[in-house]
């Protein structure tokens, strides 16, 4: 994690960003690099590096703490960003919500579409049904999320108006027609990003059934007299699943780096779009902030599917 | 030619029709026809098969590798694949019953029920990531209609039976962590779970070492003799087949050439291939041979339907007639059969 960070950071550095490049022409040089002074950016880059790290580690947990238990620790100075002036840690807590609930709820809808499709393809292979759902499955495999996104906004919010082009992330959930808005608006974003998710999942899962399926064991299975029904869907599809719960875990992180683009396409101010932003703005705190989440994401989900390997599957099982 | 061979096709036919009627057969098998729809073309695996199991008998099928043994068993109760296989022809009259007729759900309740059938490899036959138990109970609770209780009992009992030690602890173990040997035994208890009729053994000892073959050969004698039922045993082990067969079913080419009582068979084997396939044997007394012997040549190819002998390309004997028309079991003497054309004179000159 450490290692992680340190390139990051490093890679943030090298590359040539300025904080204040944003900012009006008009303020004179010496005023710029004032600004830049107190914002830390001339400081060595180990001092910097400690400093983001120490605020990380030991300055933000400590104000989270006193946030939610009440106690009261001593704050220091926490991480600010460069370009909103707000604590990066605020920003980051403002805009997970959203994330969650388009990147969540779209992987949910991919999940509960690859693998009875996956099944039902394996299960009738080469059948009208299968033709159609691998072809769906390559175009929503091949064809990237902004594509995607921008024809179902033509497509759906200007020719038949059904749905808001933008997610507006004000609005509040008060009643049932407040609801039934939010549903709208997500809707877009998250079938954009569940196709995608749905094309992949539903690869891995027709290849994994097709490869259980041909097994002995599922004759021993029909031998003994088990119905069709429970032979595909508990002993094939038990062991299916070992393969696709990993590809599953090992995925979600990306999928929120393929949140970026959507949260892009449709205005949703979510983590994608803080770190796009903060890219633009060079705001480093809040990039390396970001990205460092999304590696201990992507090792926390690895660890996930570990655990799930384990408990899927009986030979690899740690006495 | 040809229109002689099929009169002699179908009186052989009815006189096996004749033999049935008078038995008590829990299973018997007409005319079997199965076949492989591949892109290539059709593969005829199976090529009329007949024969017949009383209770608490044990028919022994033996052959090379691709003479269609399995195939045969599974095409029963319609384990295989289809497509692409097709079972195009016969009967199968369990109980007087059709197989081959009846519903997916009326095989369903046969399968694992009245008829069990054993795997030949033990080691990928068993579902990996479900307990031994689990799979034990299974037909238990399908077809008996126990409750968990009850299948946990009787999954117990059947584990001893089979010589599984400490059998209520192993119920909760996976397959991984038992041997070849005793996954061969696990198999052959949820075989015998629901005490079949018919126990359909598909080369049970194939993929186990000499010992453990011995005892599991022991077990199902043992089991015979308790359980009282008929058995199918497919190997292709001649030796095997010596020490516990009643009858014997020697498949060449997807079909019958010699079915015979066993003792028949091994004093006077009537059809080359037989005679070939016993001097395969190596001997176990006297001189050791210098080198194994084998049959020259290969198994038939399948494609297309048989209108030759298919042993004649590899048989020492064979003639003119051989290569133009495939012979039927011609019946040599009572209790032995022969396909073969060098027994056509006698039954010929019978007729």
């Amino acid at each position: 994690m450490l290692f992680i960070s340190l390139v990051i950071f490093l890679v943030i550095k090298l590359s040539p960003s300025d904080p204040t490049a944003g900012l009006p022409l008009t303020i004179p040089p010496d005023v710029r690099e004032k600004i830049r002074e107190s914002l830390g950016f001339n400081d060595p880059f180990h001092i910097q590096f400690l400093l983001w790290l120490k605020q990380l580690v030991y300055t933000e947990p400590k104000f989270w703490m006193n946030k939610l238990w009440g106690t009261d620790f001593e704050v220091g100075q926490r991480m600010i960003s460069y370009a909103t002036r707000s604590p990066v840690m605020d920003l980051v807590v403002q805009r997970i919500p959203q994330t969650l609930w388009v990147v969540g709820i779209s992987y949910i809808v991919g999940i509960l579409i690859a693998v009875p499709l996956g099944i039902i393809s394996a299960y009738k292979q080469y059948s009208i049904f299968d033709q159609i759902g691998t072809f769906i499955s390559m175009i929503g495999f091949s064809v990237p999320t902004f594509f995607t996104g921008v024809l179902m906004i033509l497509l759906f919010s200007v020719t038949l108006g059904w749905f808001p082009s933008i997610y507006d992330t004000t609005h509040e959930i008060t009643d049932w027609n407040s609801f039934l808005f939010q549903v709208k608006q997500s809707i877009m974003p998250i079938m954009v990003l569940g196709l995608f998710n749905a094309a992949q999942i539903s690869r891995y899962m027709r290849a994994s059934m097709l490869e259980n399926l041909t097994q002995d064991y599922v004759r021993t299975a029909r031998a003994k007299g088990v119905k069709e029904r429970s032979v595909v869907l508990v002993h094939v599809l038990r062991n299916s699943m070992i393969p696709v719960v990993t590809v599953i875990a090992l995925n979600l992180p990306s999928v929120f780096g393929g949140a970026l683009i959507t949260e892009q396409v449709f205005q949703v101010n979510g983590l994608g779009q803080l770190l796009i932003l903060a890219i633009q703005g060079g705001d480093v705190p809040v990039v390396q902030t970001v990205t460092v989440i999304f590696a201990v994401l992507i090792v926390l989900f690895s660890l996930i599917a570990d655990v799930l390997y384990g408990m899927l599957d009986p030979r690899i099982r740690y006495d | 030619m040809v229109s002689s061979t099929l009169r002699q096709l179908s009186e052989d036919e009815k006189s096996q029709a004749g033999q049935a009627h008078g038995a008590d057969n829990v299973l018997e098998v007409r005319d079997l026809q199965t076949v492989f729809e591949t892109q290539d073309g059709t593969v005829h695996a199976v090529n009329n098969v007949s024969f017949a199991l009383k209770p608490g008998e044990l028919l022994g099928v033996v052959g090379e590798s691709g003479s269609g043994k399995s195939v045969s068993m599974m095409s029963l109760l319609k384990l295989l694949p289809m497509p692409p296989a097709k079972i195009l022809n016969g009967e199968v009259l369990f109980d007087g019953r059709d197989l081959l007729q009846a519903s997916e759900d009326e095989l369903r309740s046969l399968r694992g029920g009245d008829i069990g059938f054993i795997f030949q490899d033990p080691m990928t036959s068993l579902n990996p990531v479900f307990t031994v138990g689990f799979q034990l109970m299974e037909p238990l609770r399908i077809h008996m209609g126990m409750n968990k209780k009850q299948a946990r009992a009787r999954a117990v009992e059947l584990l001893e039976l089979v010589g599984i030690p400490s059998a209520s602890d192993r119920l909760k173990d996976f397959p991984h962590q038992f041997s070849g040997g005793m996954r061969q035994r696990v198999m052959i208890a949820i075989a015998l779970a629901c005490d079949p009729k018919v126990l359909i053994a598909d080369e049970p000892t194939t993929a186990l070492d000499v010992t453990v073959q011995a005892q599991i050969i022991e077990l199902v004698k043992d089991l015979r003799e308790k359980l009282g039922m008929a058995i199918v045993w497919i190997t292709h082990d001649l030796g095997v087949v010596a020490g516990i067969a009643d009858r014997v079913a020697v498949m060449y080419g997807g079909q019958i050439v010699e079915y015979a009582d066993v003792d028949k068979l091994y004093d006077d084997p009537r059809h080359p291939y037989t005679r070939a396939l016993l001097k395969t044997l190596p001997a176990d007394e006297g001189l050791r041979m210098e080198r194994l012997v084998s049959i020259p040549g290969q198994a038939p190819n399948l494609k297309g339907p048989l209108v030759a002998c298919p042993f004649a390309p590899r048989c020492e004997e064979a003639h003119e007639r051989c290569w133009s028309a495939n012979p039927p079991l011609f019946e040599v003497q009572a209790g032995q059969k022969s396909a073969c054309w060098l027994e056509s004179e006698d039954t010929a000159g019978a007729a």
